[in-house]
């Protein structure tokens, strides 16, 4: 799946994520803010990339803001982005 | 003989009281966030050149982050307190004080002062009226902030007592919380304090599904743990769901016609309303909340101040935290030993302190924690505390929207609340409940040197805080 477009998901919200992705040229490329950065940052970074390889996508800039989001919350916002930014 | 004790400003209140390098401070916290004058005595401090001082407040507000440049500047170069918020938190955190701040406890602090442990040079009470010669009152003046509590222990026992006030009254002021016995001298200025900062218009219980299911099931627990007849005496905290369980508890004391004795504590609207309704027959007052406490404290005889001794030392005869029978607490963290934090967050940054919280714990006969499973994906329940603010041998029950855990070491209330069918579980399993739903969050980063020592309220050493570097 190609992402063909910026596209975002969910809220600045404590509990949400906002999720912004974007086309990009060779592979995937993750930035990640997040208040539980110590307790939850790499097990957030996993998530997405699994996410991701999940949709079939293999080449995308994604930028996350999290505020303690779930992981079910996680899931759901990057799935909605991706939605969002593929090609019809 | 004077007849008065006015001085014509604070530089000249500060001079006559030998203020000198190396002496101790104090302040009270009864302005709260809006309080100018631990600000405008350390600005006149640092302008008269005086440095290396020591500052006890009984707690510090963001309002207060002047204090930090003083501390740059070597004006003042240690710290005792009983709670600070998250802006001068983070500082202290970082590191901006070379010798480790001293936390205490509400009754804590006015024990540590009468014991000669932490005396002070110059206390500087904020007082919304006094008279010529000092005698003093939080109950009115367009600063009224009810109680004056906290300041009373300063005033009794430092060498020399400076009185501050935004509302100069004629001589004598009768309905005074602090007599001219203790006063030095006394300075008018334009503002003590934003009205704004000092009282909440109004406290609000929690309109949040969660908050309420908790707060449902703290008063339910109270219910059924043999203390709620009459004579039943009680304090919680001003927090959203602690305020929402006061309620839910009030229709359950109304319905069953109980009467209770007293409430206690920083005082709420809720808490005046359980006494005009004939829940308890006193309010025993060391700190006011909001405009209602302040206009009850001030008109209803029924509504008593008192001092921070009588309302949590350890070493008075007896306080009022001695006879209390339930108390409502928060927590930023619980561990499966019961032990709490409310001193750091998450990261370890500092964003609190204990306030009355190891004291009311040690003295009531039932400690109900009340905090919801996890807060933005951070699990209340960990295997060990990054802070001890209260011990857990002091904690009967955590409840929780997903259950309630009671300490092993109350085998009567364990009974009474599973025999009442509510939803007891083991805090071991709790914890693991929430991980499911948050995951397991990777252990936080050790910190550096000790930035703050959190002292019991027996004077004893309960634990450290470290550094966290700032971001």
């Amino acid at each position: 799946m190609e992402i063909i477009k910026r596209a975002i998901a969910g809220t600045l919200e404590s509990s949400d994520a906002y999720v912004e992705i974007e086309p990009n040229a060779q592979g995937i490329r993750c930035e990640l803010e997040s208040v539980v950065e110590q307790q939850f940052g790499d097990n957030i970074r996993g998530l997405v990339e699994e996410i991701l390889a999940g949709c079939g996508v293999k080449n995308a800039k994604i930028h996350i803001i999290d505020r303690g989001a779930l992981e079910c919350v996680i899931r759901a916002r990057v799935e909605a982005a991706v939605m969002r930014g593929k090609g019809e | 003989m004077k007849n008065h004790k006015v001085v014509a400003s604070l530089e000249e209140a500060i001079r006559l009281s030998g203020l000198k390098d190396g002496m101790t401070v104090s302040f009270h916290h009864h302005l709260r966030n809006g309080d100018h004058v631990l600000n405008m005595v350390m600005e006149a401090i640092a302008q008269m050149g005086i440095h290396d001082l020591t500052v006890n407040a009984s707690s510090l507000f963001d309002i207060h982050a002047p204090l930090l440049r003083h501390i740059e500047n070597g004006v003042v170069t240690h710290l005792k307190t009983n709670y600070m918020s998250g802006g001068i938190g983070r500082a202290i955190s970082a590191g901006i004080l070379a010798d480790p701040v001293e936390f205490r406890t509400h009754g804590g602090r006015p024990s540590d002062i009468e014991l000669g442990r932490t005396p002070i040079d110059v206390a500087f009470i904020a007082a919304p009226t006094a008279d010529p010669m000092g005698n003093c009152t939080g109950k009115y003046g367009k600063s009224a902030c009810g109680s004056l509590g906290y300041a009373i222990p300063d005033a009794m026992n430092a060498k020399k007592v400076v009185v501050v006030t935004d509302n100069l009254a004629a001589y004598p002021l009768t309905d005074w919380s602090i007599p001219e016995i203790y006063v030095d001298y006394v300075v008018a200025v334009d503002a003590i304090g934003d009205p704004a900062g000092i009282v909440s218009g109004t406290t609000r219980i929690t309109r949040d599904p969660v908050g309420l299911v908790m707060a449902d099931r703290a008063a339910q627990v109270i219910r059924h743990s043999g203390l709620l007849k009459d004579g039943f005496s009680f304090q919680t905290g001003a927090g959203g769901a602690s305020l929402a369980a006061a309620k839910y508890l009030r229709d359950i004391m109304l319905r069953e016609k109980i009467h209770g004795s007293f409430g206690s504590g920083g005082i709420t609207g809720y808490l005046v309303d359980m006494l005009n309704d004939g829940c308890f027959e006193a309010l025993m007052d060391v700190q006011c909340f909001d405009l209602k406490a302040v206009e009850s404290i001030r008109t209803n005889p029924r509504h008593h101040e008192i001092s921070a001794s009588h309302y949590a030392s350890p070493s008075a005869r007896s306080a009022v935290v001695d006879s209390l029978d339930v108390v409502i607490l928060g927590a930023t963290e619980i561990d499966t030993d019961f032990n709490v934090n409310v001193h750091t967050d998450s990261n370890g940054s500092i964003m609190g302190g204990s306030g009355g919280h190891s004291d009311t714990a040690a003295g009531a006969k039932l400690s109900m924690i009340i905090a919801p499973m996890f807060r933005a994906r951070l699990p209340i329940i960990t295997d060990r505390v990054k802070c001890i603010s209260t011990p857990g041998r002091d904690i009967d029950v955590l409840v929780t929207q997903g259950g309630i855990a009671v300490n092993p070491k109350n085998q009567e209330l364990l009974l009474r609340l599973k025999d009442a069918g509510l939803p007891v579980v083991d805090i071991h399993d709790l914890k693991e409940m929430v991980e499911r739903t948050t995951g397991t969050p990777a252990p936080v980063r050790e910190g550096g040197r000790v930035v703050a020592n959190v002292i019991y309220r027996d004077g004893t050493l309960l634990d450290t805080i470290r550094s966290v570097p700032a971001k």
